[in-house]
C-alpha cells in the first residue's frame, strides 16, 4: 500500500448507491458490525430508480417460482413486518385484487392461483363477479372476476429506506452525498475509491448503483456482468377525493402483450395509476409524455368510472433498472472483494431487506464482524393518512403546505434530522411539502424561504429592489 | 383529538375579498357571532401578493395596490367586530354546519348556524395540465411567483417563458417588470389574446414578444428549467432558451374541501352547486366569491360576498324559501357553466343574475329553455374571458318548472 494511503479513511464496506437497496444494505452491514460508508452521486438519497414506484409491499405471489427475486421479496416482506413498528413506519393492510377485465384475463386466473400456491402464498382465493362487486363497488361493470391477495400491503416508499439508513447512521455508518465514484483500484485486499468528495479505502464494495450499476462495474472491474436497459414508468396521481373509491390494490392480469397498469391507494391518501413500461437509452432522464398520461387517465377511468372529472394532483415518471434478464443480477466476485446487485426493478422496495440479507451471507463467507447486540431504532415522522399526522397535535407552529397539511414543525424536524434533505426533492420525500394538488401555488415560495441555506443549490435568489420600477417594497413599507 | 369546541352564528372559511366582505356585512346586519377562519398567518387573501394596482375602486373609491386593498378589507372587518381566526385550516365540512379545523393550538370543532365557503380559486399547475418533458424546478404559477416576490422577496427565475394571456398574465408581466425579471416570450394557445383590448397590447408595451396560436409542447432541464419547446401556427417545433416557465391562468375553484364533503359539486364550474341565494345542497352552507367559478375580480368577489352575507343574515331570522325541490339548470356546450346551478321559486331577491362562461369564442342566440319553451333569449357574442349575465327577473318561468336548459344556437359561420 502506498504510504499516502495510510491516512485515508478506512471502511469494511463501501456501498455505492443510496437507493432503497443501498440504504437497506448499509443498515444490514452496520447491524452486522461492519464499518460502512454509503456513497451517493446525487444531492440526496433515493434520487434514482427509488424515487418513483407504486409503494406496494409484495407477497411475491406472482414472482417466478424458485427465483432469487422471490426469495429476496419474501425475506424482505417478513423482515418488514417484523421491524416496521419499531421505526414507526406505516403499514396499510389493503390487500390486492388481480382483476380480470376480459375472458382472456379470466382464463389466466387459475394459473395465477396455482403460481401463488407454488410460491407459498396460501391465502389467495378466486373471487367471482358478484363478490368482486361487493368488495369494490366502484370498479367498472366489466370486471369479471379476480384473485384476492390479502397479503399485499401499502407502505411509505420514501420514509422506509430513510429509516433503514438512519439506523445504519445510528450504528456509525457514514453517508456521503454528491460523492460519485470516479475510479477505484484494488490491491488484493483493499479498494481505493476516488469520489467527488475525496478518496477512501474499503475492504469490500457492494455495487447498488441501480441505473448505473453496469457502468460502475465497467469503470472499476473492467467488465460488466449485466447491461442496464432503463425502463420508464409514468404515473398519474389523482386527488385525495379519489382514494375513497377503492379499498384494495387493483392489479392487472399480466399477458404476453401487455403488463397492464396498477390502480392503488397510497398511504398518503391519494389514488395512483401506473406505471407504463417504456424502454429507453437515457439513464438519468425520465420525461413525461402528455399523450401517455392521457392514456393512463383514460385507462383509469375505464376501470373506475367515478374517476371521470376527478382532478389530477401530480404526474411523474421514473426509470427501473431492468437488464437483459428478468431475474435479479446479484454477482459475487470473491477475489475482487466485490458484490454487484443489479436489475432490481419495482419489486426492490419489498425485496431490499431480503437482498441485504442475501448479500451479507455472501460477504460473511470471507469477512466476519461481531454483530450489534442492541440495535437502536430511530423513529420516523409519520406521513401516512390513516395514522395521526403532525398537524393533529398542537404546537406545530404553522401549516406550510395546505394541500398535504405539512407543518413548520415537520420541516424543521427534517432539516434537524441525522440526514437532512439535500435538495427540494429530498424535502418533498421527507415531508410531502409541495406534493399536493396545488403543486406549490400556495407554499412554493414559503418553502424556498424556509429551505434557504439548507440545500447545496438555493431554490431562488434574494430579490434586489429594482430602482426604476421598484415600488414592490413600498407596498410593504406603508404598513 | 379535538381540543376545543366553538360556536358561532356564522363561520366563514377564507379571509379573501369575498369572505371579509361577507363578515363585515353580517356584522352590519347585526349578526352577533361571526368568525372568519383563515389558514394563512395573515388575512387578506390573494390580493396580498398582487403588488400592483388597480384594486378597490368601487369599495374604497380610490386606486389601491393589492396588498393595500387587502389591508383595508382586514381593517374594516376588525373594526366591524369580526373575529379573525388566523392559522385555522379547515379539514372537514360536516352536515348541518359542523366543521373541523386544525390550528397550532390544537384541533377545533366549530358549530355554526350557517357556514359561508369562500376559499377562492387557484391556477392550474403543471401536473394537471399534463405538460410533457422534464420536471425541473422553476415551473410555477403566477400565484406562486407573486408570493415569491412580494411575500418572501425571492426571485425564482430571471428569464421565464410566460404561458397564457388571461388578465392574470398581465399581472404576472407587471410583477416581472417591477422586479427586474425579463420574460423571453409570452405565448397563447388561442388565436387571440384572452385579455380584452387594450390590455392585450400590454406585453408588447413591456417589450415582451407575444405569440398567439402557440402552445407549450414540453419542458427541458435537469435541475432547473433550461428550455421550453413550443409549437406555433406554422407547426414548427422551436426551442426557447429560458430559465423558468410561468403558467398563468386557467383558474380552478379551490374546492377540495367540498369535494371531500357531502356537498354537491358542479363539474362545469368546479365549485359547489348553489341556488340563487348562494346556498349549497346542505342549506347550512353557503358559498361566495371565486370558489363559485373561475374567475372574477376581487371587486366582484367582494360584492358577491356582501350580497350573499345579507341573504344569510336574513335566513337566520326569517328563513329563505326551501331549497328542494329546485329548478335544475343544465348547460349545453359551448356553455361551460352557469352559476347558480339551481333556482328556487319564487325567484325573489337573491343573486340578480345567472353567470355564464363559454369554453370558446362563439356568436349566436343564447336561450334559456323550460318545459314550455323559451323563457329568455338574446343575440350574444361570447368570449371565454367575458362573463355573460342573464337577469333572473327576466326569466318567465312556468309554474311547476323543474328544469331549465341553457343553450347557444350558433350563427352559421363560426365567429372569430
Amino acid at each position: 500500500m502506498p504510504l499516502k494511503d495510510t491516512f485515508l479513511q478506512r471502511y469494511d464496506v463501501a456501498v455505492i448507491g443510496a437507493g432503497v437497496v443501498g440504504c437497506a444494505m448499509a443498515r444490514r452491514f452496520a447491524l452486522e458490525g461492519a464499518r460502512v460508508v454509503l456513497l451517493e452521486r446525487g444531492s440526496d438519497i433515493l434520487a434514482g430508480a427509488s424515487k418513483a414506484n407504486s409503494a406496494i409491499l409484495h407477497t411475491g405471489f406472482d414472482a417466478p417460482s424458485g427465483s432469487l427475486e422471490l426469495e429476496c421479496m419474501q425475506a424482505g416482506y417478513r423482515e418488514y413486518l417484523q421491524i416496521h413498528t419499531r421505526f414507526d413506519l406505516p403499514l396499510l393492510r389493503s390487500g390486492a385484487l388481480v382483476v380480470a377485465w376480459s375472458e382472456e384475463d379470466e382464463q389466466r386466473l387459475p394459473g395465477i392461483l396455482a403460481q401463488a400456491h407454488d410460491n407459498g402464498v396460501d391465502d389467495v382465493s378466486l373471487i367471482d363477479r358478484k363478490r368482486l362487486r361487493q368488495l369494490e363497488p366502484a370498479l367498472a361493470a366489466n370486471a369479471r372476476a379476480a384473485i384476492s391477495v390479502p397479503g399485499e400491503h401499502l407502505i411509505d416508499p420514501w420514509s422506509t429506506p430513510l429509516a433503514y439508513l438512519q439506523q445504519a447512521l445510528a450504528h456509525d455508518a457514514k453517508v456521503l452525498r454528491e460523492a460519485e465514484v470516479a475510479s477505484g483500484d484494488f490491491d488484493g485486499e483493499w479498494w481505493r475509491l476516488s469520489t467527488a468528495r475525496g478518496t477512501l479505502m474499503a475492504r469490500e464494495v457492494i455495487n447498488c448503483a441501480g441505473l448505473h450499476g453496469d457502468r460502475l462495474e465497467h469503470r472499476l472491474l473492467g467488465r460488466s456482468s449485466f447491461t442496464i436497459h432503463p425502463r420508464k414508468g409514468q404515473f398519474v396521481v389523482f386527488d385525495k377525493a379519489a382514494a375513497r373509491l377503492i379499498e384494495r390494490i387493483v392489479l392487472p392480469v399480466p399477458s404476453e402483450r401487455t403488463k397492464g397498469i396498477v390502480l392503488t391507494r397510497t398511504v398518503y391518501g391519494n389514488l395512483l395509476v401506473g406505471p407504463t413500461a417504456e424502454e429507453q437509452q437515457e439513464r438519468d432522464h425520465a420525461a413525461l409524455d402528455q399523450a401517455v398520461l392521457q392514456g393512463l387517465i383514460a385507462a383509469a377511468v375505464e376501470r373506475i368510472p367515478a374517476l371521470a372529472g376527478v382532478p389530477v394532483t401530480a404526474a411523474y415518471a421514473g426509470l427501473r433498472p431492468a437488464t437483459e434478464r428478468k431475474e435479479y443480477r446479484i454477482e459475487n466476485y470473491p477475489d475482487r472483494h466485490w458484490i454487484s446487485v443489479g436489475g432490481i426493478r419495482s419489486t426492490g422496495l419489498t425485496a431490499a431487506l431480503g437482498i441485504a440479507q442475501h448479500v451479507h451471507r455472501r460477504y460473511a463467507e470471507r469477512h466476519r464482524h461481531s454483530a450489534v447486540e442492541t440495535p437502536l431504532w430511530p423513529k420516523l415522522p409519520n406521513l401516512a393518512e390513516h395514522r395521526e399526522r403532525d398537524w393533529q397535535r398542537p404546537g406545530y407552529g404553522e401549516i406550510v403546505c395546505h394541500c398535504e397539511l405539512v407543518t413548520r414543525r415537520e420541516i424543521d424536524a427534517a432539516f434537524a434530522s441525522p440526514l437532512p434533505p439535500g435538495d427540494l426533492g429530498g424535502l418533498k420525500r421527507r415531508t410531502r411539502v409541495c406534493m399536493g394538488r396545488c403543486q406549490g401555488f400556495y407554499c412554493g415560495a414559503r418553502v424556498a424561504e424556509l429551505s434557504a441555506g439548507h440545500f447545496t443549490r438555493a431554490l431562488a435568489e434574494p430579490l434586489v429592489a429594482n430602482r426604476r420600477g421598484g415600488s414592490h417594497g413600498k407596498d410593504h413599507a406603508d404598513d | 383529538m379535538i381540543e376545543s369546541l366553538l360556536d358561532y352564528d356564522v363561520a366563514i372559511i377564507g379571509a379573501g375579498p369575498a369572505g371579509l366582505a361577507a363578515a363585515i356585512e353580517l356584522k352590519h346586519q347585526g349578526v352577533a357571532r361571526v368568525a372568519v377562519l383563515e389558514r394563512d398567518a395573515e388575512a387578506g387573501g390573494i390580493p396580498r401578493h398582487c403588488g400592483h394596482p388597480p384594486f378597490g375602486m368601487r369599495e374604497y373609491r380610490r386606486v389601491l395596490s393589492g396588498p393595500a386593498y387587502a389591508r383595508r378589507n382586514v381593517e374594516r372587518a376588525r373594526a366591524a367586530g369580526v373575529e379573525l381566526r388566523l392559522r385555522h385550516s379547515v379539514v372537514a365540512l360536516g352536515e348541518g354546519g359542523v366543521i373541523d379545523a386544525a390550528s397550532p393550538e390544537g384541533q377545533v370543532r366549530i358549530v355554526a348556524k350557517r357556514v359561508l365557503l369562500a376559499t377562492g380559486a387557484r391556477e392550474t399547475p403543471r401536473s394537471t395540465r399534463l405538460i410533457s418533458g422534464d420536471r425541473p424546478f422553476g415551473v410555477i404559477n403566477t400565484g406562486a411567483l407573486q408570493s415569491y416576490l412580494y411575500l418572501e422577496r425571492l426571485k425564482p427565475f430571471s428569464r421565464p417563458l410566460i404561458v397564457g394571456s388571461e388578465l392574470v398574465a398581465l399581472s404576472a408581466l407587471l410583477s416581472c417588470r417591477r422586479t427586474g425579471i425579463k420574460p423571453v416570450l409570452m405565448i397563447e394557445q388561442a388565436e387571440k389574446p384572452l385579455a380584452r383590448w387594450p390590455l392585450a397590447l400590454f406585453p408588447r408595451l413591456c417589450g415582451v414578444p407575444f405569440e398567439c396560436s402557440t402552445r407549450l409542447e414540453s419542458i427541458e432541464g435537469r435541475e432547473r428549467v433550461e428550455a421550453a419547446w413550443i409549437r406555433g401556427s406554422d407547426e414548427e417545433l422551436r426551442r426557447i432558451d429560458c430559465d423558468g416557465v410561468l403558467l398563468t391562468g386557467r383558474f380552478v375553484p379551490e374546492s377540495s374541501l367540498v369535494r371531500l364533503s357531502h356537498l354537491e359539486l358542479d363539474a362545469g364550474s368546479g365549485g359547489p352547486m348553489i341556488d340563487q341565494y348562494g346556498r349549497c345542497s346542505d342549506p347550512a352552507y353557503f358559498a361566495a366569491g371565486n370558489l363559485l367559478r373561475p374567475i372574477e375580480t376581487a371587486g366582484w368577489s367582494y360584492r358577491e360576498g356582501r350580497r350573499i352575507a345579507a341573504l344569510i343574515a336574513r335566513d337566520l331570522t326569517d328563513p329563505l324559501p326551501r331549497s328542494h325541490p329546485g329548478i335544475r339548470l343544465q348547460c349545453l356546450p359551448p356553455i361551460r357553466f352557469c352559476v347558480p346551478q339551481r333556482l328556487v321559486t319564487p325567484i325573489g331577491d337573491g343573486l340578480a343574475h345567472l353567470q355564464l362562461r363559454t369554453e370558446r369564442p362563439a356568436k349566436g342566440i343564447l336561450s334559456v329553455r323550460g318545459s314550455a319553451g323559451v323563457v329568455w333569449q338574446r343575440q350574444v357574442h361570447l368570449l371565454p374571458e367575458r362573463r355573460i349575465l342573464i337577469p333572473l327577473d327576466r326569466l318567465r318561468l312556468a309554474a311547476g318548472e323543474s328544469g331549465l336548459t341553457i343553450e347557444l344556437e350558433e350563427n352559421r359561420e363560426r365567429s372569430r
